[in-house]
């Protein structure tokens, strides 16, 4: 891979740092008056999604990481690794260590389609889609003619994820969920 | 693909903007200081090698030269001061390559003026009163500190006696650098790494903070004196106002021996750090060699001097056009 110097840190940028892939934040030339210019550099380790600060010296360089997004549908697991994927057309599949899903996995449904970073052609990690579509599999009986006020109570999906619902839901109903906040949004 | 076009500063900025330069220019006007006009090109560069110069190429009547775009209008200035032109200012456009960022930009202007006759101390006094006549918002106390105090206070070091392994180790946890990366790397670099990350931002905190006694090894273009406690600093002061650096000082060098051995110790450096050598400026020398009185100058950066006045978070906030939207 090419190696970029510090002028080259933009945000999005994927680097090696101490041995694991990194994903440029943010980066600020920092410089006293007379002197040695440095950059401040906000990293996200994309292994552990932990996002750190470093400093170098301007002019410094990092190689690069050979580091991709790519879509690909979810298809089944054998309880070891998670199987998916690609979307392009090519059947191309690739299995993912649990490490790698990290939360993901409460928000996993057949055939739908999630973002899956590749380093060096490893599944590193896998983003859900912002919304996702689940169906309750347990939760209290609805209380009829609740639909407007608050009040909310814990369901169960059918993706293992465990999500605070209005009163008014049953079991059976399809919700639409924002995987972020991993707050309900409403009836699918 | 949609051009953007537009200036990076809004219009408002810009009116405050020539408020702002005319307050300053009524400020020299009234102090009897001449403002000047010298090229953005010269002969000669900046050898510093902590600075980047752009160079060009022109036809000229002598032939096809190597110009180099000014860091500072330094060089020119002082070869008038040379010629007998008694105190003088200047709005200057100034080029460093590769600084950019919230308070870089490669092309940006310079306020410097010098005074013969000037003690530093005066020269304080006077740089301290234009910030406070230019930002009238602005009426907290000016605070001096000496390097080593900072040092002392803030990181429980003695700048100038710590072995260099520990300045070391320091500079890495404090600086979030690897240890890896400054193992090769002297004094200045460490110092320079905690002043900026750790000092820096908590000096001008509702003051204006002055900072002198720097360590001689950063004197750049200052004279050099033995300070209070006998360790010899750079005659060179510097002025914070909110975390951020506005403005840089000397007691200027005038020995022309002094100089010539200063930049060829820079270009001996920049040969070892693999840097392209730059040429240096020998109408510069042959000035200082003819005689410049003895003189304070100062450079105060205007467009962050507008950006703490406006409160804008980033440098190109107050710039027609920031590079590259040039």
């Amino acid at each position: 891979m090419a190696n970029y110097s510090t002028n080259e840190f933009k945000g999005g940028l994927k680097v090696m740092l101490d041995g694991d892939p990194c994903s440029i934040v943010e980066n600020e030339l920092v410089k006293p008056g007379k002197g040695q210019a440095f950059n401040r550099v906000k990293l996200r380790n994309l292994m552990t999604g932990r996002v750190g600060e470093r400093t170098f010296k301007s002019g410094d360089s990092l190689e690069g990481a050979d580091v991709m997004d790519l879509e690909m549908e979810y298809l089944y697991t054998d309880g070891d690794m998670w199987h998916f994927m690609k979307t392009d057309g090519s059947f191309e599949q690739y299995a993912v260590e649990k490490k790698a899903l990290g939360d993901t996995v409460k928000w996993l449904k057949e055939q739908v389609p999630y973002t899956i970073t590749l380093w060096n052609d490893k599944a590193i990690s896998v983003t859900p889609p912002n919304f996702i579509e689940l169906e309750v599999v347990e939760t209290d009986p609805g209380l009829k003619g609740d639909t407007a006020q608050g009040g909310s109570k814990p369901a169960t999906l059918s993706s293992g994820a465990v999500v605070r619902v209005p009163l008014f839901i049953n079991q059976g109903e399809v919700l639409k969920i924002d995987t972020r906040s991993g707050e309900y949004v409403s009836r699918a | 693909m949609t051009v953007n076009w537009r200036p990076t500063a809004s219009i408002e900025t810009l009116r405050e903007r020539a408020r702002l330069i005319a307050t300053v220019r009524a400020f020299f006007a009234e102090r009897g200081i001449l403002e000047v006009e010298t090229p953005v090109l010269g002969q000669g560069g900046s050898t510093d090698v902590h600075l980047v110069s752009l160079s060009t190429r022109a036809r000229t009547d002598k032939g096809q030269r190597r110009l180099w775009l000014q860091t500072s209008p330094e060089f020119h200035m002082k070869r008038l001061l040379a010629a007998g032109s008694g105190p003088i200012f200047q709005l200057a456009k100034s080029f460093r390559d590769g600084e950019v960022g919230g308070r870089h930009n490669i092309e940006f202007t310079m306020l410097e003026w010098y005074r013969p006759g000037f003690t530093l101390a005066q020269l304080i006094d006077e740089t301290t009163t234009l910030v406070a006549t230019v930002l009238p918002s602005f009426a907290g106390p000016v605070v001096h500190y000496r390097y080593r105090e900072l040092f002392h206070t803030h990181l429980s070091i003695d700048p100038f006696t710590t072995s260099l392994d520990a300045l070391r180790t320091l500079a890495a946890e404090r600086g979030q650098m690897s240890i890896h990366a400054l193992k090769e790397e002297g004094r200045d670099t460490c110092l320079d790494l905690l002043m900026s990350m750790v000092i820096e931002p908590q000096l001008g905190q509702n003051e204006l903070s002055v900072v002198v006694d720097y360590p001689a090894s950063q004197a750049a273009l200052a004279r050099r004196h033995q300070d209070a406690d006998g360790e010899w600093v750079a005659s060179r002061f510097e002025l914070y106002l909110n975390g951020i650096e506005l403005a840089n000082g000397y007691d200027e060098l005038t020995d022309a021996e002094e100089q010539r051995l200063r930049f060829s110790e820079d270009n001996t450096e920049r040969q070892r750090l693999g840097l392209p050598e730059v040429d240096v400026d020998e109408h510069l020398l042959a000035a200082l060699q003819h005689g410049m009185p003895e003189s304070a100058g100062v450079a105060l950066g205007v467009d962050r001097l507008l950006q703490l006045a406006l409160g804008k978070a980033r440098l190109e906030d107050v710039l027609t056009f920031s590079t590259p939207n040039c």
